[in-house]
């Protein structure tokens, strides 16, 4: 009986999941699998091989490739920086670390165009000081940046648990046991926060990967990741075909980086919630 | 708890009804108008619901491809809607635009008779299209940096400001800069012609600092970029903040372009919605229109009311010899289109 009442709980979850992921994903592989003209087809599948669109994937793979790594070269020294520090209340530090997302993250995107635009605040400061400019807007770097701004805070949330979590004692142990710094490093720390790294490179990559906001606003539109295709094949040349089978390529990426890096992170269950 | 599930069920329901459409007014009816975003005075709106009675739902769109989408997927039945030339032709075409006897109306003799022959090329007889904001397409440029007197479309090419030049991100109008520089029509349907228009634009890009559409303006107001294609009506807002800033038609002729209402098929209240047009064209309503945005207006009596400063500048009032070359856009046929989306992926992977 009391199970009965907790599955009713289930409802409006049941309802949205249905009525904003499986029936628009199902209208998103109908559309994949036919021509404009209604036929069934395969060619907005195959046309991922098009040179136009291969360079897009590649280049967005590229780019979230990149941020995550940056952002892994980031959070994990932090992560380690926090463990050992001094300072008893930990999640004060956590807290700080992810104030940035409580602001909009176009907002953020648009700060960071005003920075580094060429008449931008850090060129101000440079030809100040007699340095001389920087010009990083409208290129991939630009681009790099802003991925990593909007997401350091997905990585460095689950990876910053993952450490906390390896227990002290683990630590003293293998230090007894003669392990040196970079052993404890590389054999103990590094291991058991593997699936805390996984599952941060997860939720960097993916959306990394599927982005075409920051690459407007920050590649000044001479950039063209695979989202910046798909919002041209929906927006603007209305086939929304070959959008829908591109997308649908896009998926199958992100599933296997899900599969690749998502392993096994959510048995061990650190307790990681955004 | 079967309480407590009612209740709740209660409250989902009603709060639901909360929610635009449930419950609906009974004063004169009411009316969904398409515009693009900030096109018309807010104010103008409140102002038709307090002299009529009919409630305005008003919804905005940046570009005419976003608009059509948004219209045929029939998500919302939209009782009037503004869009571009080319967009109005296909949607005239397609039978979706409702034919309006324009001469019924109090205020259309406000409305310059020229644009009956501007007209032509999307509503040949003149019987849809209502003409509400016009201009050109041509460069915005900080005379600061740029000593020589810009009159072509040459500038963009010839490599002189590489880095510094800020192209339109729409397929459509960085193809039209590209083609017009060529001598060819800027709705040529020839392979060839379009195709090293395409080679040019790839040739381009790497002296193009970015491709933007609204910021274009504010990006060369703040120096950032020496010179930007743009819309005449952002030249003139570009000049207010910048007073270093010129704007110029090319020699060659650029695009004339008209945005223009229709009512719709779907309209349930034409009545209502011939209201609305002529409201539009009353002369308050479209000077008060004209000063939120400062494109050019078709509205006779709001030029002839002008002062000399707008009167004078070619972005607010374009001289019929400055549009002498230009051409309005007309829809392009499929193959076109799918020529167009090809080769413009192809310059933006480049």
């Amino acid at each position: 009986m009391k199970r009965k009442r907790m599955q009713l709980l289930s409802i409006p979850y049941v309802f949205w999941i249905i009525g904003f992921t499986v029936i628009p994903l199902l209208f998103v592989f109908a559309k994949a699998a036919t021509s404009p003209e209604g036929d069934a087809t395969f060619g907005n599948l195959i046309a991922i091989f098009d040179p136009v669109h291969r360079k897009a994937l590649f280049l967005s793979i590229e780019l979230a490739f990149v941020s995550s790594l940056v952002c892994i070269l980031i959070s994990y020294p932090a992560a380690l920086i926090i463990k050992s520090s001094k300072i008893r209340n930990k999640k004060t530090l956590q807290f700080i670390m992810i104030l940035p997302m409580w602001m909009n993250f176009i907002l953020r995107i648009l700060a960071i165009q005003m920075l580094i635009s060429k008449n931008g605040i850090i060129n101000h400061f440079l030809t100040a000081a007699g340095i001389g400019r920087i010009n990083i807007i409208n290129t991939e770097f630009a681009i790099v940046l802003g991925m990593v701004y909007d997401y350091l805070p997905y990585m460095l949330l689950p990876v910053l648990n993952g450490v906390l979590a390896i227990p002290d004692d683990i630590i003293e142990a293998s230090k007894d046991l003669g392990a040196d710094r970079f052993t404890v490093l590389t054999k103990i720390m590094l291991p058991l926060s593997l699936s805390a790294i996984g599952s941060g490179i997860t939720m960097v990559f993916v959306p990394s990967m599927t982005e075409f906001v920051i690459a407007n606003i920050l590649g000044g539109g001479k950039i063209q990741l695979l989202g910046n295709v798909i919002e041209q094949e929906f927006s603007v040349s209305m086939n929304w075909n070959l959008g829908s089978g591109l997308s649908v390529t896009l998926m199958v990426f992100v599933l296997l980086t899900t599969l690749i890096f998502g392993r096994g992170d959510s048995d061990k269950g650190r307790g990681f919630v955004i | 708890m079967k309480k407590t599930i009612a209740a709740s069920l209660i409250l989902i329901i009603s709060s639901l009804c909360l929610l635009p459409g449930c419950g609906k007014s009974s004063s004169g009816g009411s009316l969904t108008v398409f515009n693009y975003s900030e096109y018309l005075d807010p104010e103008m709106i409140a102002k038709f619901t307090k002299e009529t009675g009919i409630e305005i739902k008003y919804e905005e769109a940046t570009t005419p491809e976003e608009m059509y989408t948004k219209f045929t997927s029939g998500a919302i039945d939209y009782d009037l809607l503004c869009t571009s030339d080319y967009m109005i032709k296909r949607l005239i075409d397609e039978g979706q635009a409702e034919s309006v006897d324009f001469s019924s109306f109090e205020n259309y003799k406000n409305i310059d008779p020229k644009f009956a022959g501007y007209s032509k090329s999307y509503d040949p007889e003149g019987k849809y299209a209502l003409p509400y904001f016009w201009g050109t397409v041509g460069i915005l440029y900080n005379t600061k940096q740029v000593k020589a007197p810009v009159d072509s479309w040459d500038v963009l090419f010839d490599g002189s400001y590489s880095g510094q030049i800020i192209m339109q991100d729409s397929m459509r109008d960085s193809f039209m800069v590209a083609l017009k520089y060529l001598g060819y029509s800027l709705n040529t349907k020839d392979e060839n012609e379009i195709r090293e228009a395409a080679e040019l634009l790839k040739k381009q890009k790497s002296d193009v600092s970015s491709y933007l559409v609204d910021e274009a303006r504010d990006e060369v107001v703040a120096e950032n970029a020496v010179m930007a294609v743009v819309y005449s009506g952002e030249a003139y807002l570009g000049n207010e903040y910048n007073p270093d800033l010129e704007y110029v038609i090319p020699k060659e002729g650029s695009n004339l372009w008209i945005d223009s209402w229709i009512i719709t098929k779907k309209c349930k209240n034409k009545e209502a919605a011939e209201k609305f047009l002529d409201f539009l064209c009353r002369e308050d309503v479209a000077e008060a229109n004209f000063e939120y945005i400062y494109y050019s207006t078709p509205n006779k009596a709001v030029v002839d009311s002008m002062d000399d400063e707008f009167k004078n500048n070619p972005a607010v009032v374009p001289t019929d010899e400055s549009v002498g070359n230009c051409e309005i856009y007309e829809a392009l046929d499929a193959d076109t289109t799918a020529l167009y989306n090809d080769l413009w992926k192809e310059i933006k992977s480049e």
